[in-house]
């Protein structure tokens, strides 16, 4: 099937229900599942759900969130920053970011402890820039 | 994108990594089915999670699945149990009554509203701004588009009374800092936003109880706004008599106060200002950048498109560079605020192919040729290229 480009402009409602019949309607997702008041799948557990006047019923939900393993790679150079900054984020934050010039990690470092109020030690701030400078200092 | 490893579907899926082509790196990140209620996603960070959704699935539909749909938290004190019998959202402040609501006052005591809408996080694409910036490196995954349901905001505003002389409304949920006195995350509409009947609390997307990750119970949905406005496990709502001066809306979250909030880099001087409302933007879905299309066979190409705050008008397709562009087809129209699809064919030549496609709106924006540049990267929205080869 071609598709007359002059022709889909002047009559673009008409023409996309058979464009798409013909090429195949890409929306493929299934409508959403009706609800119950059954449990989803998973670590959901059903507890004490409202009664289902509305036909919409909330489940109760206990879940648990994964925990990373990932340390920080470069042995003892990386004490400071594995003392410092695991507590708010894993180190995943860190090693995904691209190189950035030691004033920008500076900055980071700063705008933690001020904007965000990590407990950062002041005599270990200089020893995490550089540590960033080093793994992740632009060249 | 590239996948290698283990299939998506399979358990064994933690080994299997996705290539994201940020330039300059890093590039790589594990796919992760670790996290509850979620399928296979781009882990970005684990705590607090960061999970984009991998780029197949806006291919699928207009919706995106709820078990695909990127994650993005601020503070990794999360609760991980929410009982839904003593679950309450308070609204205080500047009000006639304070509310206590559980949530079958809201879902059986309050008009129910529907509502297709893009959610966005403000720095969706942020890994692809030149120069690189520090934040979460998303690619173009931290969005999502849901059939949102729940209540208006308004109606719960009138159910508290708003007191004359109160000027916004702030929202917070359950998620707290790790440190004591850092800033809880909080954030605020203007009360006439509040009040325009399309902002909503919803407590499903997409016909389903939401994600924990995603928010549950209760998520505030601010249609054509960033993400950062919708605020997670809301529990509280405060009616405020004087601009919200807090950290998340004075000090976060800003943009320079210039068009497309574009700036040069280390250019100072510049008013920020709270981010506000999304702008276009278009995508090929349904080829990958490097991959081979066949000489002179026709191909459908096809994707999704947003508005922001306004309908999809047309979204057209450029194989010279932006010289001349050709308009496509539009899919079913499911709401304003929500993902579009388009589709087309091109019969390319061998050789090279950029295929660049742009959105324009109904107010008549359209997506700009260039991506802007700010500080944090937010509101990038340039007509995008995918680079194929023909043979």
């Amino acid at each position: 099937m071609k598709i007359s480009l002059a022709t889909v402009g002047f009559a673009v409602p008409l023409i996309a229900g058979l464009v798409l019949a013909f090429i195949g309607h890409p929306v493929v997702q299934a409508p959403p599942q009706p609800v119950t008041a059954s449990a989803p799948a998973g670590s959901l557990s059903a507890a004490a759900a409202p009664p289902a006047t509305s036909g919409f019923v909330l489940n109760s939900v206990s879940v648990e969130l994964p925990t990373s393993d990932t340390a920080f790679p470069g042995g003892a150079k990386a004490d400071a920053i594995t003392a410092n900054c695991l507590s708010c984020h894993s180190a995943g934050m860190v090693l995904t970011q691209p190189d950035l010039s030691k004033a920008a990690w500076t900055g980071i470092v700063e705008k933690m402890i001020h904007a965000y109020k990590a407990p950062v030690a002041e005599t270990d701030v200089a020893a995490i820039v550089d540590y960033l400078q080093e793994t992740k200092g632009a060249k | 994108m590239i996948v290698s490893g283990a299939g998506w579907g399979d358990t064994a899926s933690a080994q299997s990594t996705v290539d994201l082509p940020l330039p300059g790196g890093p590039d790589r990140r594990a796919m992760t089915t670790a996290f509850p209620q979620k399928g296979p996603m781009i882990l970005q960070r684990t705590r607090p999670p960061l999970l984009e959704t991998p780029f197949e699935v806006f291919d699928r539909g207009v919706f995106t699945p709820n078990d695909a749909f990127y994650v993005r938290w601020h503070w990794a004190v999360i609760p991980t149990e929410i009982d839904v019998a003593s679950f309450r959202l308070s609204v205080r402040g500047h009000v006639d009554k304070e509310l206590s609501l559980s949530l079958k006052d809201i879902v059986d005591g309050l008009p129910r509203v529907e509502l297709a809408a893009v959610n966005q996080c403000s720095g969706n694409s942020r890994g692809f701004s030149e120069p690189r910036v520090a934040g979460a490196q998303w690619a173009n995954g931290a969005m999502g588009n849901a059939r949102w349901m729940g209540v208006k905001l308004k109606d719960v505003l009138d159910r508290a009374g708003v007191k004359p002389g109160a000027v916004a409304v702030r929202f917070a949920g359950l998620d707290e800092p790790v440190v004591a006195d850092a800033p809880k995350f909080m954030k605020s509409l203007s009360l006439d936003h509040a009040r325009d009947g399309e902002v909503m609390i919803a407590y499903a997307m997409n016909g389903e109880q939401l994600p924990l990750l995603n928010g549950f119970p209760l998520r505030l949905v601010v249609p054509g706004w960033y993400s950062t406005y919708w605020v997670k496990m809301l529990d509280r709502i405060e009616v405020l008599a004087t601009p919200d001066e807090s950290f998340w809306m004075k000090s976060a979250y800003l943009v320079p106060d210039t068009p497309g909030a574009n700036m040069k880099p280390g250019q100072t001087g510049l008013a920020m200002v709270p981010i506000t409302s999304m702008v276009p933007r278009s995508f090929i879905t349904n080829l990958k950048g490097g991959e081979t299309l066949k000489a002179g066979a026709k191909v459908a190409v096809r994707g999704i498109a947003f508005g922001g705050t306004t309908g999809v008008k047309a979204v057209d397709l450029s194989t010279d560079g932006g010289a001349t562009w050709q308009p496509t087809v539009l899919g079913k129209d499911e709401g304003k605020y929500g993902f579009r699809q388009w589709q087309t064919e091109v019969t390319p030549p061998a050789g090279d192919l950029a295929l660049m496609v742009r959105c324009t709106n109904d107010d008549g924006l359209a997506q700009p040729m260039t991506n802007n540049w700010n500080g944090s990267a937010f509101m990038r929205n340039g007509v995008e290229t995918l680079q194929v080869k023909v043979a």
